[in-house]
């Protein structure tokens, strides 16, 4: 339950979001991925540290540099995780949307 | 494709967002919020109360398809601004979480689309992750269907 929560917690945070759309598409060394934002490189790597520690994001040690890429494994799981509450709302909204466009006003 | 509804949860914080965009005027989006009988039929629950004014409240029912209540849900409305806004408390009856506070702002886009932005405090942060993950650990929510297939399985059943 532990790990889940930090799961959780480290896919609300913006800059760490942002973190694995980049990786998404290919694997990155730290300061590749430190490149793309304002951010101060100990303060990305931070993020990277958080990420690896929840598996979200895998090392891969490639001659001399390391490799960041996504465990998409893990993403899945947690991406299923909320998309429940999103999909409930989703549903909800989709359904009173179609329901007032349905709806006829009384005229006056 | 875009997802038309979002939900921002940052980290730490013991409130999330949730934000909709509609096909639909602002007028309309509201009154589905307003009158009781639409309430009813998009959020697939039983209004038992909705007293639209300041110092209001409101009551909801959910039941299941033989008509057990499974849900009961009720609140107080502090704010009620036509195409506004609605400022409101949530709480689910006979379960041990605590009381929620709504604030729902209502926004006119073009004539014919609108935005609904739904901010919603926790009492705790634990509480906050705890209700994000509640449709995905239990399947207890308001989606009607969803709540369905959840208690027919056999493992519910039999508790």
């Amino acid at each position: 339950m532990n790990l889940r929560r930090d799961v959780f917690q480290a896919i609300a945070d913006p800059t760490r979001r942002a973190i694995l759309l980049l990786v998404a598409s290919q694997s990155l060394t730290a300061g590749a991925i430190a490149s793309n934002f304002d951010t101060a490189r100990p303060t990305v790597s931070k993020h990277l540290q958080i990420l690896t520690e929840c598996e979200l994001l895998e090392q891969e040690q490639n001659g001399r540099e390391i490799h960041y890429h996504i465990n998409a494994k893990k993403m899945k799981e947690v991406a299923d995780f909320i998309e429940p509450f999103r999909k409930m709302w989703d549903d909800r909204f989709n359904k009173l949307e179609v329901v007032m466009k349905k709806y006829k006003p009384a005229r006056r | 494709m875009e997802r038309k509804t979002k939900i921002h949860a940052e980290d730490g914080k013991q409130e999330l967002i949730i934000t909709r965009e509609f096909d639909l005027p602002l007028e309309l989006l509201f009154k589905a919020y307003e009158e009781a009988e639409i309430v009813e039929q998009w959020m697939g629950t039983k209004v038992l109360k909705l007293e639209n004014k300041r110092h209001g409240s409101w009551q909801f029912e959910t039941s299941d398809d033989k008509g057990n209540v499974v849900l009961r849900t009720n609140g107080v409305i502090h704010e009620f601004v036509p195409d506004q806004k609605i400022t409101r408390t949530f709480e689910m009856e006979n379960t041990a979480f605590a009381v929620q506070l709504e604030f729902l702002e209502f926004e006119k886009l073009t004539d014919d689309s609108s935005k609904l932005t739904m901010q919603i405090v926790y009492k705790s942060v634990e509480l906050r992750d705890q209700m994000l993950k509640l449709p995905f650990a239990y399947g207890i929510n308001m989606a009607h269907n969803r709540l369905e297939e959840v208690l027919s399985k056999p493992s519910y059943r039999n508790r």
